[in-house]
């Protein structure tokens, strides 16, 4: 794998750019690997890299159905925070955010990590005293949070309409400095690199449509491009868990949903930072092209189609346009949805099941992005000594018969 | 969008339902006697199936009842509407 650097650049502008290296390549299928991931999106490619990197599992592969980041990876609104209400998820999403602010290096790939901060609007006293409660619970467990009022509101983001006339005026917020956004692209392109340097086979166009079980082990994995042997397997599939659980005979709590967003053309750079309200659902930043990136809700029903219907963007174009009345004669570009996998305590599962050697890490539902590199790591560890990491251990499918769930529906419920 | 036909008030459009989620879900009776895993299952697991789906709906902004509905998640075309108490519908293969 050739650096990345500056002189490298130099280098291959003299050449005119056409002697740079593939940044991974397209292996041909092993009969047997010692861990296969399903999924290719940046939670499975980063479970890949961790598990070739730290736990020296070099013969394993990433099997992919369309192409690698085509799924939620690719589709999302890039929002990474870590301000969560209780401490089991602030283990896990300020594990991640830590990751995040040295992963460029790590990567040797800019994932275009800008911690430009992100902030939570409250419309009301209720709301503000449940904004300040998540505050105080952040504070404890050592992730940054503090509250905005109006004025710094304003400097912080002149466009936003502070004006206590509106139908949901603006009583202030809460602000993570260190949140931000990321390129989503380059966090699967990077993880794809980085474990394609350490010998994992990334394979695309390659659909799983089964399991080899004996006696209640995984043994194999059924592919659109042939059979493998395998004792260990780790599906990392977001939207399509229950399909592949299904394989398996298992069930999971996860209801799949439609989840959508949309960007407008581009402008100058009129928001520099990202603001989101649970109240009336709705959130904005810009993207480094200028197109300010707005996200929508679920639909309310069960869904594969990854298309999205017209009242759930119409709803959040309205609250947009109270919120910033700046976008109100802006013309939207592109709306497209990624199909989601809701679980019912709006936290993930990361957890072995009832077969030996098979694995799930899903129920990221409309959040997992901002967790990518912590998710990847930790399951990385669960898959190769069998057993969870202490960061994943409460997210095990046991709590939903032991009932500790870890609701977080307050600091999950705007959807992204 | 979709236009549901509400058994009662006819042909209504997307934004006045609410879905319930799978149905044919039936609340254990003997409900003393269930374990930690028997809850769990009836209370958590669904099959969040792909395909075609027989599943609860509320014309929450109208008449306020529940009905049934076959509908496939991947089309979403509709192929049968029916009460609540009704048998399930033959579904297309
Ligand atoms: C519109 C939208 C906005 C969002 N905004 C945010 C945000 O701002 N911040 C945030 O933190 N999160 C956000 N999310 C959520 C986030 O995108 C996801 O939680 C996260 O990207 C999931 O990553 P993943 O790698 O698990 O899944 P994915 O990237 O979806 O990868 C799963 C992969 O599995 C593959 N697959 C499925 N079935 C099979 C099979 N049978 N065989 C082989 N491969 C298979 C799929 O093709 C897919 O590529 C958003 C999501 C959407 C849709
Ligand atoms: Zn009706």
């Amino acid at each position: 794998m050739a650096n990345y650097s500056i002189l490298a650049l130099a280098r291959n502008a003299l050449q005119r750019h056409r002697n740079w290296p593939q940044a991974w390549g397209s292996p041909v299928l092993r009969p047997s690997y010692d861990a296969v991931i399903i999924g290719g999106g940046g939670h499975g490619l980063a479970t890949a890299y961790y598990l070739a990197k730290l736990h020296g599992m070099r013969n394993i592969a990433v099997l992919e159905k369309g192409w690698i980041g085509g799924g939620n990876t690719g589709r999302n609104t890039t929002i990474v925070r870590s301000n969560y209400l209780n401490p089991e998820s602030a283990g896990i999403y300020e594990h991640a955010l830590k990751l995040w602010e040295g992963l460029s290096q790590e990567l040797n790939f800019n994932v275009m990590f800008s911690q430009r901060g992100v902030i939570n609007l409250a419309h009301d006293p209720g709301e503000e005293r449940e904004l300040r409660r998540r505050i105080y619970a952040n504070q404890l467990a050592g992730v940054d949070a503090e509250w905005v009022g109006p004025t710094q509101l304003s400097e912080l983001c002149p466009i936003l309409n502070l004006d206590p006339n509106i139908r949901y005026p603006v009583v202030g917020g809460t602000l993570q400095r260190r949140a931000g956004v990321a390129r989503h692209d380059a966090v699967a392109w990077g993880y794809a690199r980085g474990a394609d340097h350490l010998g994992v086979h990334i394979i695309q166009n390659c659909e799983v449509t089964g399991f080899d079980i004996r006696e209640g082990r995984i043994e194999g994995v059924r592919t659109s491009q042939g059979d493998i042997k395998t004792p260990k397997v780790g599906v990392v599939a977001s939207g399509h868990s229950s399909v592949l659980a299904a394989m398996a005979d298992i069930r999971l709590p996860l209801e799949s949903h439609p989840l959508q967003a949309l960007v407008s053309e581009p402008v100058k750079p009129i928001m520099p930072t990202v603001i989101m309200s649970n109240k009336v659902h709705a959130y904005m930043s810009q993207s480094d092209k200028g197109e300010l990136v707005i996200g929508a809700g679920i639909d309310g029903y069960i869904s594969y189609a990854q298309r999205g219907s017209l009242p759930v963007i119409e709803e959040t174009i309205r609250a947009i346009v109270e919120l910033f009345p700046i976008t109100s004669r802006l013309k939207m570009m592109r709306q497209w949805a990624g199909i989601v996998d809701i679980c019912p305590d709006a936290s993930p599962i990361i957890s072995g099941t009832p077969v030996k050697g098979l694995y799930f890490n899903c129920g990221w539902g409309t959040g997992g992005f901002k967790a990518t590199p912590g998710s990847g790591h930790v399951f990385a560890h669960t898959l190769a000594k069998d057993a969870p990491h202490p960061l994943n251990a409460p997210f095990a499918l046991e709590r939903f018969y032991s009932g500790a769930l870890v609701a977080e529906h307050g600091a999950a419920a705007v959807a992204h | 969008m979709l236009l549901l036909d509400c058994p009662w008030c006819g042909p209504r459009s997307e934004e006045e339902f609410s879905c319930g989620g799978e149905g044919h879900i039936v609340r254990p009776t003997a409900s003393a006697e269930m374990d930690d895993q028997a809850w769990g299952d009836y209370v958590f697991m669904r099959t969040n199936t792909k395909g075609m789906q027989l599943e609860r709906w509320r014309h929450a902004n109208g008449c306020g009842r529940w009905f049934n509905m076959a509908r496939s998640t991947t089309t979403h075309e509709i192929v049968a509407v029916y009460k609540v108490g009704d048998d399930k519908p033959e579904l297309p293969k």
